[in-house]
């Protein structure tokens, strides 16, 4: 397959406040263990070894992840690209900014470097969608604290549409799980 | 229906260094309830939907800082 890209974001990221802060809880939803880049990657890698029935829905979340990511990266550049050194020391991001200037990175809000063992793809299409289904609870979570953190209502907007869309990907996970475990030849009732 | 915030009270010591928290709030959000989604449920208008995060009116269900709203104090 092939992606087709929109230059624009899947919802509009506004800042009010120059907070560098935020900045540095929001990266662990973008290099963190339950981070949108490691959704992403999970579900674009798992797809190929599930049954066809739910290849398709991983391969929309998985891409639907990629759009997420983009969001966050926008959110922590608005955050971040004006801010002094001065500011960035003050919100305890100088070991950001020694390795990276004001670049992104993906790494989790203590810094510690995005790796693959967050995830997994086990070759057991249950054993993956409970992971699957365990991300998204987790990210759900994450975006809580985060807006817990946060006083700029803007960016706390785009983060509860972020964690609405997490209800609705785990939602459709626990589908998968349903059509997988359905008996062959027998009636649907809803 | 069902409820998307539980609330618990935890034991609290004569000892805390802390003020206590005496009430715990968590999330148990729509999708533990429903299922397979059956069909015909209500939808929001496509622009608000576009907006809200979801299509479904059964799967809204928004987080508010208990911090940032004074009158609520349990994260609905």
């Amino acid at each position: 397959m092939m992606w087709i890209y929109e230059k624009k974001l899947q919802y509009p990221v506004r800042v009010s406040t120059c907070n560098p802060r935020l900045a540095k809880y929001l990266i662990e939803q973008y290099g963190g263990a339950d981070g949108e880049l490691a959704a992403a990657l999970r579900y674009l890698n798992q797809r190929y070894t599930l049954p066809s029935k739910v290849i398709g829905l991983l391969n929309d979340i998985g891409t639907e992840e990629l759009a997420h990511l983009e969001m966050i990266a926008t959110m922590v550049y608005k955050l971040t690209k004006d801010a002094t050194p001065e500011q960035l020391k003050e919100a305890g991001l100088e070991p950001h900014y020694v390795d990276h200037e004001r670049a992104l990175f993906y790494h989790n809000a203590a810094g510690v470097p995005f790796t693959a063992t967050y995830i997994q793809a086990k070759g057991d299409p249950i054993t993956d969608l409970y992971e699957d289904i365990a991300a998204e609870e987790k990210a759900r979570a994450t975006y809580q604290w985060i807006i817990n953190m946060s006083d700029d209502p803007d960016l706390n907007d785009g983060l509860r549409f972020l964690r609405e869309r997490e209800i609705i990907h785990s939602q459709r996970f626990r589908e998968a799980v349903e059509i997988l475990k359905e008996e062959r030849n027998q009636k649907k009732f809803f | 229906m069902f409820t998307t915030r539980k609330q618990y009270e935890p034991y609290i010591s004569p000892f805390d260094p802390c003020p206590p928290i005496r009430v715990k709030t968590y999330v148990t959000a729509p999708n533990l309830y429903i299922g397979f989604q059956p069909p015909n449920l209500p939808q929001f208008p496509l622009r608000e939907a576009l907006m809200k995060g979801t299509l479904w009116k059964v799967f809204y269900d928004p987080y508010y800082s208990p911090y940032e709203t004074k009158t609520k104090g349990d994260g609905s």
